[in-house]
């Protein structure tokens, strides 16, 4: 069973729910997209950076040769540069004063400490190879466990811990230590890599003419990283323009602020020359911010039925050692205390959690953010109580699992739903891939050695968080009103300008698609304007599956808006009163005739004569803002089911079958939207077998290569049985959800939970991502083991 | 990650490559299709002052049938053997095992020469061609000579090349009709450099077995003799006598210390065998 489920039924035209091959692919396909990498100035010089070769150590020296001390710069050559700060209002937040090149400590593998320039990447890789560092080695912290403990080495010394925050959530946990069954796991998650195939890359040059600082880099976010190179290099916003062309997937890497950044402006500016740093893969692997470090400690408190009683847990997130700028280093950790929770509906919880500071890089939120670890915790930790109960794990779940009849609802933690059917996604999930005949199967026995498994996973993906939710967080960005600019061209064209960013969500397809369903013109004849900052509106960019809620929303009200201007033009060219005239399909239709949108673009355009005086300055362009009616996020969901067999000799676990039903609202392309289920489920496969950024105990990490940096390739992605269930957001505009992230969410879980299933009768559980080939055989063996003794 | 500064030079042929490196000394590394080499210089891993492509020298491509042998050019690519452009040593034996070779645009320019000589204990061409029992033809200041892989391969990464020396070609004993060749690996996902290789030639009839597990971060371990792994004796019936805890000890005593990777690497034997028996078992990924 494989393929793809149509989505809504006969939709017409290319309006919201148009299955619409994507604009974007012909020039990306024919490799006619434009990169960081593909950008060339005259004159343009290279970076390479001397980087630091320990975790943890105080810098004694720097040697740099006579014959290049022209070509290199540290620390101290950058008059007026100040640390990134990424800040958190929560109480009790450490701060951390991330040094653009390092001095006095270095506090990670990879941190930089001397910028080199050349006319190429060769050249001053070969300066950087010249300059020599005087390091005194300090303990590195490695494990955050340890890095917790009291009487830690320090990674920010005046912090008297290594703690950026700690917070405690408790609603009545008291109340479930009566229950009768009770089981506790430790369940941890891998430090990961995002590795889009496009790395970081930045391109800074000064325009003379506009005064500006003009800086090409991969973003996601365009508008807030000017924000942040205005504060470190102390540039009014206006000094700068920030331009992110293309990019080659962002998955969360390309939602910080780099110290690369920061020093590129500041040596386009000393230099008076175009400058460039791109980033390698071993700079992306080893240097610049990793992901998904998680730990847990969890408690479930259950009835024999499977009912749970509540839910106890310690989480710890790896930070790394200094705050990624917008995001903080807190965002992960207080996140997983009011997510662990996921669609469930239980009376008692309480999560304690920590951000720890370690001699490792920034810890970004990737791609579902601390989602997919606290759904693998909860759900790892459900089939462990399933299998405690000896009931089926879809049992333990449909017990629990939120109502349909309960919506909208809000959960032990506040977090409102807003609306859905949570079992009958699983349900449909079930009917799908036939659970009772998996178990046949099983029973009968391995043909080949092999053990069957059969996992299942649920989440819920909280998109486009507002303001209410972010303001909350004091961290550097907050998003308000979401905004869109909307202008007819003179021949009757669609330019929208968006300051979210597109890269892999499909925004030119998608957002022209949003824009016909208003207006009615086709999507061929619409433009998307983005990724340069003295082009779109503000924004807080492309993050939180927030951007066809968001930018959807913006794109339709600007559009509505332009209508009514468009209504009115039409009016006085029909020669009717504005009241008996409406926009219908692209026209204006009036009592007597009706005219075309092409005609009123020319007319206010090319031939204002033939409009009266009194006609409405205003015009064809339109800026507009949009919030939805309630701005606490929209809740997409999904069930995933998997069926797995695992090789115990071996250790090889192969996917056999996989099912995803998934609802996300209304979908404006359901194309676009299986593309992202399937790109998510990639990395969730990732996550769950393959990838994994080891640390020794100086804290050298240890894959630095993609030979030892193990990415899924096609091989190992099965192509998904994918449903569709769509139920409307109450809040948003046509009743879209945000789901960018959850296809990398509940793979993990579900994959553990199944692998768990065909080891469980040898004894084996697997609760630590990734599940590699040694560790099973590991378990196998240790389990064996304790059997003969026993 | 840019390569350090070096010279390329670009002989047509054998004895002008074996005078360019006599004449450059310790700062020369050979080159061949350089899907080794390359991501080596860009790490500056491998800083040579001097590469030397022997890349355009026709007679190392060339391929020669000897009575009993065939022998390979080392400019031979994996994707001539998997394509089955040149000869086999016995029936889909090394074009099963080209296949299998990381992926194929690595396939398109690696060669079985380069491999041999870089060494990697992970590689196909090493452990396979050890199984089989070949051997390099080495050209340098001194002559040609001949060595056994046994003897040429004398660590991870490390052969017996002396200064100014290359392979030029390998030499790879035919099957005989009535023997059999089981060859598996075990690799987390398609392509990637195996983590366990298991390796069997049995001849049933002869009452012979050569047996090799490899990737141990040293040369692979050979039992030319590997009856001791069946009982004792090889009849048609070897597959069920398999002796897991005797390839498990032969593996420990060749400083194997870890005991799941010695189960994982006799697991992976124990399919090499099944398949040189002809018996189905779980394909470990990418070893078809």
């Amino acid at each position: 069973m494989s393929g793809v489920e149509t989505g809504a039924i006969g939709i017409q035209g290319e309006g919201v729910g148009a299955r619409l091959p994507r604009k974007e692919d012909d020039r990306l396909m024919r490799g006619r997209g434009q990169y960081i990498a593909d950008i060339r100035l005259p004159g343009m010089l290279d970076v390479a950076f001397v980087r630091s070769p320990l975790a943890h150590a105080r810098i004694r020296g720097i040697h740099v040769p006579a014959d290049i001390r022209d070509k290199v710069f540290l620390a101290a050559d950058l008059d007026g540069v100040s640390p990134i700060r990424a800040v958190s209002g929560l109480p009790g937040f450490k701060v951390s004063e991330q040094p653009v090149l390092a001095f006095e400590k270095v506090r990670q593998v990879g941190e930089l400490i001397a910028m080199c320039v050349a006319p190429t990447r060769a050249e001053a890789e070969d300066i950087a190879a010249r300059v020599e560092l005087d390091l005194e080695e300090l303990p590195a912290l490695y494990d955050m466990l340890e890095a917790r403990k009291p009487g830690a080495a320090l990674v920010h010394e005046h912090w008297g811990d290594n703690i950026y925050l700690e917070s405690q959530v408790n609603v009545g946990i008291e109340a479930a230590f009566d229950a009768p069954v009770k089981i506790s796991r430790t369940i941890s998650t891998a430090r990961q890599c995002m590795a889009p195939i496009e790395g970081r890359g930045t391109v800074v040059h000064l325009d003379h003419r506009m005064e500006q600082l003009v800086v090409y880099t991969a973003s996601q976010m365009p508008h807030i990283v000017r924000s942040g190179l205005s504060e470190c290099l102390g540039l009014e916003e206006g000094q700068i323009r920030i331009i992110s062309p293309d990019v080659g997937g962002g998955f969360g890497y390309k939602a910080i602020l780099l110290a690369e950044e920061v020093c590129l402006g500041w040596l386009a500016r000393k230099l008076r020359q175009p400058v460039r740093w791109l980033e390698d893969r071993r700079e992306h692997l080893t240097a610049n911010a990793n992901c998904r470090e998680h730990h847990y400690e969890i408690t479930l408190y259950a009835d024999r039925d499977g009912t749970l009683r509540g839910v106890d847990c310690e989480a710890t997130v790896d930070s790394g050692a200094y705050s990624a700028y917008p995001f903080s280093a807190c965002l992960e950790a207080a996140q997983v205390a009011s997510i662990l929770p996921g669609p469930y509906d239980f009376p008692a919880y309480r999560c304690r959690t920590w951000s720890v500071a370690t001699n490792k890089c920034p810890i970004l939120p990737y791609r579902g953010v601390a989602r997919t670890g606290v759904c693998f915790a909860l759900e790892v930790a459900l089939d462990c109580l399933a299998a405690e109960l000896n009931l089926p794990p879809e049992v333990v779940r449909l017990k629990n699992l939120v109502r349909p009849e309960q919506m909208p609802f809000d959960n032990i933690t506040k977090k409102h739903f807003d609306g859905g059917d949570y079992p009958e996604a699983l349900k449909r999930a079930l009917e799908a891939i036939e659970p009772e005949k998996v178990r046949a199967r099983k029973a009968a026995g391995p043909p080949d050695g092999r053990r069957l498994g059969f996992g299942l996973s649920i989440y819920c993906e909280q998109g486009a968080h507002g303001t209410s939710v972010y303001s909350g967080w004091g961290i550097p960005m907050v998003p308000g009103h979401e905004q869109a600019g909307a202008r007819l061209t003179p021949d009757g064209g669609l330019e929208l300008r968006v300051g979210v960013h597109s890269h892999g969500q499909s925004l030119e397809t998608t957002l022209a698609q949003v824009a016909y369903e208003v207006l009615g013109i086709p999507v061929a004849r619409t433009r998307l304007v983005y990724g340069d900052t003295a082009m779109t509106p503000y924004s807080t960019g492309s993050w939180g599956s927030r951007v066809m809620v968001m930018a959807g929303g913006a794109v339709a009200t600007a559009c509505t808006e332009l209508s009514e201007r468009i209504r009115r033009i039409g009016a006085h060219m029909l020669q009717a009163d504005p009241g008996d005239v409406r926009f219908e399909h692209g026209r204006v239709v009036g009592p007597s005739g009706d005219i075309g949108i092409d005609e009123i673009a020319r007319t206010w355009y090319r031939r204002p004569q033939d409009l009266p005086a009194n006609v409405d300055g205003g015009g064809l362009e339109v800026t507009a803002g949009y919030k939805p009616v309630r701005d606490t996020g929209t809740f997409s969901y999904a069930a995933h089911a998997v069926v797995v067999a695992v090789d115990p000799e071996v250790g090889d676990v192969e996917l056999l079958d996989y099912v995803i039903v998934e609802d996300g609202g209304v979908l404006v392309n359901p194309m676009v939207v299986d593309g992202q289920i399937i790109g998510g489920l990639a990395q969730g496969i990732g996550t769950a077998l393959y990838e994994e950024m080891p640390f020794d105990r100086s804290g050298q990490p240890l894959a630095s290569t993609l030979a030892d940096y193990l990415l899924p390739g096609a091989p190992e992605v099965p192509a998904p049985f994918i449903g569709h269930m769509e139920t409307p957001s109450p809040y948003t505009r046509f009743g879209v959800k945000g789901i960018g992230e959850g296809g990398a969410i509940a793979p993990p879980a579900a994959i553990a939970n199944a692998v768990n299933d065909a080891l469980r009768p040898l004894g084996v559980e697997m609760l630590r991502s990734p599940i590699t080939p040694r560790r099973i055989v590991e378990k196998v063996l240790d389990a064996r083991a304790t059997r003969r003794v026993a | 990650m840019k390569p350090a500064p070096f010279r390329i030079v670009r002989p047509h042929d054998i004895a002008s490559a074996v005078a360019q490196l006599r004449q450059l000394g310790d700062g020369a590394k050979v080159m061949a299709g350089g899907q080794s080499l390359g991501p080596m210089l860009n790490l500056r891993l491998a800083t040579p002052d001097v590469v030397v492509d022997i890349s355009g020298i026709a007679a190392l491509k060339s391929v020669r049938e000897e009575p009993g042998h065939v022998v390979y050019g080392a400019l031979v690519t994996h994707a001539d053997v998997e394509d089955g452009r040149v000869p086999d040593v016995g029936e889909h034996v090394l074009r099963r095992v080209a296949a299998g070779i990381a992926y194929r645009a690595v396939r398109n320019r690696g060669t079985m020469g380069g491999s041999l000589s870089h060494a990697d204990p992970a590689a196909d061409w090493v452990n396979a061609l050890s199984a089989l029992d070949a051997a390099v033809e080495i050209e340098g200041p001194a002559g040609r000579r001949t060595l056994a892989l046994s003897a040429f391969l004398t660590g991870a990464l490390s052969t017996a090349l002396g200064e100014g020396e290359f392979v030029v070609a390998v030499r790879v004993p035919k099957l005989p009709a009535s023997a059999r060749f089981g060859y598996a690996k075990h690799c987390r996902k398609v392509g990637e450099f195996a983590h366990a290789v298991g390796a069997l030639v049995v001849d049933p009839t002869a009452g012979t077995a050569r047996a090799l597990m490899g990737a141990i971060d040293a040369p692979p371990l050979v039992l030319a003799d590997a009856r001791i792994l069946f009982g004792g004796a090889i009849d048609g019936d070897f597959a069920a006598r398999f002796d897991a805890e005797a390839a498990g000890a032969a593996l420990a005593a060749a400083g194997l210390a870890d005991a799941v990777d010695r189960h994982i690497h006799v697991e992976v034997l124990r399919r090499a065998v099944r398949q040189a028996a002809g018996l189905f078992s779980p394909e470990t990924r990418s070893a078809a």
